[in-house]
């Protein structure tokens, strides 16, 4: 990790030129810090910048920079694969860094929405192959030979008829001065590709298994404080007033503090989500000392009452009233069964499914319902800052710099060029991090103390903040006339404080009476984005209600939704179909041939099938369950993927093996309860995770092959292994389960 | 002031007895890739070892290492060598990597111990260390595959 370096940031801001993160005139060199993270290399004096993603040396090392923020999805390791591919350099040779926060060179820099790969793949291929047409006109001009005659492999610039051959290293200063003209520019034809398309192994890997500072919790910097943050127990509450008297006797204690964190009417964007405006403060030196002082604080909370939130937007600011009641888990339920018997907001209607349901000869009618889920992020929340009158830089784990930078500019009233924000690897993010509150409280605890300051959030902190995934509900109708063929289908979601309903999706498109509607309750408890929002509830209950459809129909499950993907594929019914009916048939095939669906001596388990589109991508498993002392346990898994073109292919694999027992272990275990305001998970000793006994001996990830460019696939497989792992259960046991998580207690009764 | 054997060196130490172990590793001594993950014995990911045992550093006292050798994941060999380092790459197994310190030194003990784990003394093992990405299944065949490595 590096500190501060001021020459480092001038000479990115003076190198900042053209849109899309490419800059393709710049000219010069420039002294550039080696931070320890780039390797073993030694540390060359000079660097050659041909753009903001390539920076080669004399000696002809080739440093590719990563724009997105890690957690996990190894973009480290497959962006900079991408700009390797077009630029034609020796994969091995390459030295990854992490890009500083800088949205002119570096492009939206952001992490989640599985869009790093979609967004990045024409940027950097783009990125890549400038680079290497801008080294081929700098050889070209030095060996008075024509461009289109220069051939290049391996980081090496060849002339046939000549014999000339240098390396890229050679013509590095020259090639930074070449002008692009528009167009000229011709990325590779995917078939030659040689990096793309085969597995690279994780760029950061042996600095992982060796224990080296990556994480923002590892960050050090000189004098810098520890600070913790008592945040009120409970949703709805707030500091009333404290005393620290006994806190600040204890040892390493600096300075014990109230802190407000938004001004009133600070208008909020988005991503500017803060659960409680005022918290205790505790700095001190060391992390053990905090939590410390911590125990020995004392703070009188009282009810916050309704509040008002005021959130910016495109039509001016607004109002928000955040309600003050101190909620409880059962309240939450029971408010939910009454807003469901409420007319809600019509989101898709198509054809007269009214009609439909009153001419039926059968209605199927379902209820399914979620907790909320915390992220559980192994690292806990942390952010390092150091504001002084004229400048901050914050460093630490960040999904979204380019949403928080702006936050901080306003409340630090310093302008965006004075903010340095640098990413460090995160250990964990499944959408947590997109919500930067957690920079603005460091640097507001920074200015306060005048220090450089770590905020460290404890485990138990980190839990009971909120930013869940919401609490959900839906009902499924279905209607069968006489011929038990589906003649209409009716999804009413709802939830605190959203909806889940995405009401453009399958089966929409395949029905020709189809109704979706939404309603919601405001809440105090804050969500947020977490792995595949919405979906991850609506592929649980839609791929259940639709498996408990298809046996009501006599039907096979995964012929049942092929017969209505061939319907939405041949004839769609209405518009605004998200999704691709025939690339979601194709991975349901997959997953059929791939698993033997129904083969002799798949008997021995309880199968489940479901499948799932989001983030533009296609995910559908078998999963194959047996009961274990009294639990159920999925033994073995089989999926399929189409996301297009796969950039590295292993790493993908291991993505999509997480997503599965991701999927088992929260919708077997995973729900977070609260009793007046207070959540009643705290730690991993009460909020269960999945773990090594219950995770799949074996999950075997099949991809569709196909040149369509790369789309999401941090989340996409995710969503579908619930609902998987509810029709496998009922495989096992004899019995539907509505109600997350699921489990084999007899007090499971279904909601309906 | 207590001395305390890590990786092979003397540290002095001057904190409260009482110090957690991880938090003398991380904030006094600097050796950050033990890490804070609940600190509450929980999920692992801050295990050492402790005179050859897996301990979790974050509810173990500094008094009770004292006079102990304490080995962390930047000890377990001088140049990533030991077998599960070399499978942990081998198979890429992690994906953020911030368990897999601790996944490694708990493994590194079966190892020790057993040199032909099968997959129920694996899950016992390793029960006690959590990896929200959910990269189990390769940590299993890491170190199965470790276990063939170490018997060559």
């Amino acid at each position: 990790m590096e500190k501060t370096n001021n020459s480092r940031r001038t000479f990115l801001k003076s190198s900042a030129l053209l849109g899309g993160g490419l800059m393709i005139h710049f000219t010069g060199l420039a002294n550039f810090d080696i931070s320890e993270r780039t390797g073993t290399l030694g540390t060359p004096a000079e660097l050659i910048e041909l753009n903001g993603y390539v920076k080669i040396m004399p000696d002809n090392t080739i440093k590719i920079i990563c724009p997105n923020p890690e957690f996990g999805q190894n973009v480290m390791t497959s962006l900079p694969m991408i700009v390797a591919e077009e630029l034609d350099v020796e994969w091995q040779k390459v030295l990854v860094e992490m890009g500083p926060h800088d949205s002119v060179k570096l492009g939206s820099q952001f992490t989640g929405g599985s869009n790093s790969v979609r967004m990045y793949w024409r940027i950097l291929r783009e990125a890549g192959a400038t680079a290497r047409y801008m080294l081929v006109q700098a050889a070209a001009q030095t060996w008075g030979v024509p461009a289109e005659e220069i051939t290049t492999k391996a980081g090496m610039l060849y002339h046939e008829k000549t014999g000339k051959k240098g390396k890229y290293g050679d013509f590095a200063t020259k090639a930074a001065g070449v002008t692009v003209a528009k167009g000229v520019v011709k990325p590779k034809d995917i078939k030659n590709f040689n990096i793309v398309r085969t597995s690279k192994k994780n760029v950061e890997g042996t600095k992982i298994i060796s224990g080296k500072p990556l994480f923002g919790l590892d960050y050090k910097y000189d004098g810098m404080l520890i600070a913790m943050i008592e945040h009120p127990p409970g949703f709805g509450m707030t500091v009333d007033s404290f005393d620290a008297t006994a806190a600040l006797k204890m040892p390493g204690v600096k300075e014990v503090f109230r802190q407000k964190i938004y001004e009133d009417g600070f208008e909020q964007g988005g991503f500017d989500v803060r659960t409680f405006n005022e918290v205790v403060v505790v700095v001190g030196k060391t992390t053990w000392e905090v939590m410390n002082a911590r125990k020995k604080l004392i703070v009188k909370w009282k009810p916050a009452g309704d509040t008002k939130d005021t959130m910016g937007g495109r039509g001016g600011a607004r109002e928000v009233v955040v309600p003050g009641e101190l909620e409880s888990s059962d309240a939450q339920y029971q408010k939910m069964q009454d807003f469901a018997s409420k007319p809600a907001q019509l989101l898709r209607k198509d054809g007269d499914p009214e009609t439909a349901f009153k001419n039926a000869a059968q209605v199927i009618e379902r209820t399914f319902t979620a907790p909320f889920l915390a992220h559980n992020c192994m690292e806990p929340i942390n952010f390092f800052a150091h504001v002084t009158a004229d400048k901050a830089l914050l460093v630490g784990p960040l999904q979204a710099p380019g949403w928080t930078e702006p936050t901080l500019s306003k409340i630090l009233k310093l302008p965006a060029d004075k903010i340095e924000i640098q990413m460090t690897r995160m250990g964990g993010g499944f959408g947590r991090r997109a919500y930067g509150h957690y920079l603005v409280e460091a640097a507001l605890i920074s200015k306060k103390v005048n220090a450089p300051v770590k905020l460290i959030y404890s485990k138990e902190d980190d839990m009971t903040y909120g930013i869940y995934r919401p609490m959900y509900t839906a009902t499924y109708r279905a209607a069968l006339d006489a011929d038990k063929k589906l003649i209409a289908f009716h999804v009413k979601g709802g939830g605190i404080p959203e909806h889940p309903i995405h009401a453009n999706r399958f089966p929409a498109g395949a029905v020709d009476n189809y109704l979706a509607e939404g309603w919601q309750i405001p809440s105090n408890i804050t969500v947020g984005a977490f792995r595949a929002p919405r979906s991850n509830f609506n592929a649980a209950a839609e791929q259940s209600f639709l498996d408990e459809v298809a046996e009501a129909m006599g039907k096979d499950p995964i012929e049942f939704r092929l017969e209505l993907l061939k319907r939405a594929k041949e004839n769609p019914v209405g518009k605004n179909n998200e999704y691709d009916a025939a690339r979601y048939a194709g991975v349901l095939e997959l997953v059929r041939d791939k698993s033997g669906w129904k083969n002799s001596g798949t008997e021995k388990y309880s199968r489940g099938v479901a499948a799932y589109f989001c983030h533009s991508s296609y995910a559908a498993h078998v999963v194959d369950m047996v009961i274990r002392d009294g639990e159920p346990y999925v033994k073995q898994v089989f999926s399929a993927i189409d996301c297009g073109i796969v950039v590295n292919p292993d790493a993908a694999s291991n993505m999509v093996q997480g997503a599965v027992v991701d999927g088992i272990g929260n919708a077997l275990y995973g729900g977070l309860t609260h009793k007046n305001g207070v959540s009643e998970q705290r730690n991993f000793h009460n909020y269960r995770i999945i773990r090594m006994r219950e995770a799949p001996k074996k999950v075997e990830v099949f991809f569709v092959k196909n040149d369509i460019d790369p789309t999401g696939l941090g989340e996409p497989p995710f969503p579908p292994v619930f609902g998987a792992v509810a029709n496998a259960l009922y495989k096992a046991s004899g019995q539907r389960f509505y109600k997350q998580p699921y489990s084999l207690k007899p007090t499971d009764k279904p909601i309906v | 002031m207590a001395t305390l054997n890590i990786n092979k060196k003397n540290y002095n130490i001057d904190a409260d007895p009482d110090t957690p172990l991880l938090w003398v590793l991380r904030d006094i001594i600097g050796l950050v890739g033990t890490k804070y993950g609940c600190g509450v014995a929980q999920c692992g990911a801050c295990v050492v070892h402790l005179n050859g045992e897996a301990v979790r550093s974050c509810v173990t006292k500094l008094s009770r290492a004292e006079g102990k050798k304490v080995v962390t994941i930047e000890g377990l060999s001088e140049t990533n060598s030991h077998p599960l380092q070399k499978a942990w790459l081998e198979l890429d197994v992690s994906q953020c990597g911030y368990c897999q310190a601790g996944q490694i030194m708990s493994a590194a003990v079966l190892l020790k111990e057993n040199k032909n784990p099968t997959n129920e003394d694996i899950d016992d093992a390793m029960a006690g260390n959590i990896c929200r990405c959910g990269t189990y299944l390769r940590i299993r065949e890491a170190i199965q595959l470790a276990a063939k490595d170490q018997k060559k």
